[in-house]
């Protein structure tokens, strides 16, 4: 989601300089980049983008579940999406602090995504229009989010490697609430199963495309998974999503709206139908369902915010400049 | 009907000694349980619709640490919700839960403060009604540590460590906003002389509490009042805030008279338990 529709800004090998050659060397060694070394602008620039990419996926993702917080239909259910909820701006704060770590401010960051430069997954431009849309994401996006950064935990920059690692550990939490959400609802009354399908029919392909396009259509790839901030192709990662969810879908008795669906025995997966391509570039493009609410919401934030924040340095200006003066 | 006050009252404990009968120093709760039951529903209430409020700013905090801190005081007071709401039903006896409670009853039937529902406003708004409840949330927690009843002090004292950092917290930001720049101080202050009336609500006793006094479960809530100010005048001193001269209280919500507020409140938090009925989630 993060690292399929970022545009790499590499060197073709025959152009290297000697110090990209040795940087390369260590990224074949599997050694980790770390914030002080020497690396090629074209490998800063990249990671930038993605980590910044992935750092606001993390933030306007809490906005389609923080809909549905003040809904919550029990106690513990609000007190579990709250708490997950709150963890997305926690994986946004610890991939900003990444990014921070190659030259790039938050604030810098921000401007970026609210200017419409920088994007976020394509996921969070989808309505969460009921309760059991909590369930399905939490399965589904999530799910999917765990697979693409997975594999990034060996991603060859430290800082990002390290986040990646943190963020997995809670986002398998959220998966399996999700999941848990999900078991409720398909085996509860009429109603809530109806919910429960529903869910899953609209979340599916958007799902899926979570992914990127497919790999013949992704033209960035080469440059990312020789430095080793991509491991994996986009249609590795969908085919592994499918694998693992379908039979998930079966144990909730909820149906995979795609007809096409298939067991390959050959293969070893299974056969589905592709996503809606236009629709996927029509998001991005800015005419997803909900993309004007949610960088909308961002926005908002930022600006109403405006005077809180620069109170605070105000105050800290006065409070360090009242201090007195330490005796030497 | 036996003639136990039902007028606001400045001084709980006084009219406890008048009404005679149970004393001050009635060991255990063989007290009223009606109004054992209205206490735990005012104590879950007031946590119950301030965390809803500042839920609603999860996402939309002016900074994301404050995002996440904003939501951590959520989380703690749903959390205490449980626990009172339980108690409460459990002292009901009636065979509700903590959920029931929180999303079967009506507006009438909620015991919060008026402060807790109203509106968040602008962050420094949410951070002044924070601020205001939270030294009085801390100071009545600290005196339930010691409470009668043994439930009761045990989720007194659960929650105090919460509220504790709760009340550290708002103080601190408070300060800062107050003393942070021209335009800070102004919605700071407008905050506060917008919020005092519904603040004072906090110190008016009633019949509920003078038997919650007299039975020793819980304290006098005028009792408070020194405490309270000792801890939140020298913090508005420090963000060089005016305390509103006005000793003017606005009042209902312990006795479930509300603003127009909760209404739109219960509408939301009880949506799904009110249009599909007996289901499980
Ligand atoms: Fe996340
Ligand atoms: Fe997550």
């Amino acid at each position: 989601m993060y690292a399929q529709l970022v545009k790499s800004e590499g060197t073709s090998r025959e152009d290297m300089s000697p110090e990209e050659i040795a940087f390369q060397g260590r990224i074949d060694r599997n050694e980790k980049i770390e914030p002080k070394e020497w690396m090629p602008e074209g490998y800063r620039k990249t990671l930038i983008r993605q980590i910044g990419q992935h750092a606001h996926s993390e933030i306007v993702g809490q906005l389609p579940e923080g809909n549905w917080i003040t809904r919550a239909p029990t106690l513990e259910r609000k007190q579990i999406l709250l708490a997950k909820v709150q963890d997305e701006a926690g994986h946004g704060l610890y991939l900003y602090c990444a990014a921070e770590t190659l030259g790039v401010s938050r604030d810098e960051l921000l401007e970026r995504l609210h200017s419409g430069d920088m994007k976020y997954s394509s996921i969070f431009n989808y309505p969460t229009l009921t309760w059991a849309d909590m369930g399905a994401v939490g399965w589904l996006v999530d799910g999917a989010a765990i697979m693409n950064q997975v594999p990034l935990q060996r991603t060859s920059y430290g800082p990002y490697s390290r986040a990646m690692i943190r963020i997995c550990k809670e986002e398998s939490f959220h998966q399996r609430q999700g999941y848990a959400i999900m078991m409720k609802m398909a085996n509860g009354t009429p109603a809530q199963k109806k919910m429960a399908q529903d869910a899953l029919n609209r979340l599916w392909y958007p799902s899926l495309m979570m992914f990127g396009p497919s790999d013949k259509d992704s033209v960035h790839s080469a440059q990312s998974m020789a430095w080793k901030i991509k491991m994996n192709t986009n249609d590795e990662l969908r085919q592994k999503f499918v694998d693992q969810t379908v039979p998930q879908a079966e144990y909730l008795g909820l149906t995979v709206p795609d007809p096409d669906l298939k067991w390959n025995e050959e293969k070893g997966g299974y056969d589905f139908s592709e996503p809606d391509w236009d629709e996927f570039y029509q998001v991005l493009k800015g005419n997803g369902p909900c993309n004007k609410e949610r960088l909308g919401a961002r926005v908002k934030a930022w600006e109403d915010g405006a005077w809180y924040r620069d109170a605070m340095v105000a105050h800290a200006k006065k409070k360090a400049s009242r201090r007195p003066v330490a005796a030497e | 009907m036996p003639s136990l006050p039902d007028i606001m009252t400045p001084n709980a404990e006084e009219l406890a000694k008048q009404d005679g009968g149970k004393g001050g120093h009635a060991p255990l709760p063989d007290a009223d349980q009606d109004a054992f039951f209205e206490f735990l529903l005012r104590m879950g209430d007031n946590a119950l619709i301030l965390g809803h409020r500042n839920s609603e700013w999860c996402g939309h905090g002016p900074q994301l640490e404050e995002d996440i801190a904003m939501s951590n005081i959520a989380l703690d007071l749903i959390g205490q919700t449980a626990l009172w709401l339980g108690l409460a039903a459990e002292v009901e006896g009636k065979g509700r839960s903590a959920d029931d409670l929180a999303y079967l009853r009506d507006v009438w039937d909620f015991r919060n403060l008026l402060l807790v529902e109203r509106p968040n406003g602008d962050f420094g708004a949410t951070l002044m009604r924070q601020f205001l409840f939270d030294a009085f949330h801390f100071h009545l927690l600290q005196a339930l540590t010691g409470s009668a009843d043994p439930r009761v002090a045990e989720i007194a004292a659960k929650s105090l460590k919460e509220v504790s950092y709760h009340l550290e917290r708002s103080a601190e930001q408070v300060i800062a906003l107050g003393d942070g720049t021209e335009e800070s101080r102004k919605r700071m202050q407008a905050a506060l002389d917008d919020q005092w009336s519904y603040a004072l609500e906090m110190f008016l006793g009633d019949a509920t509490d003078v038997t919650m006094a007299a039975s020793g479960i819980a304290p006098d809530p005028a009792g408070l009042r020194q405490a309270w100010d000792d801890t939140v005048l020298p913090v508005l001193a420090e963000a060089t805030l005016d305390v509103p001269d006005s000793t003017f209280a606005h009042k209902g919500g312990k006795q479930g008279t509300h603003t127009e507020h909760l209404g739109y409140i219960l509408a939301e938090m009880q949506f799904l338990q009110r249009a599909y009925p007996g289901a499980e989630w």
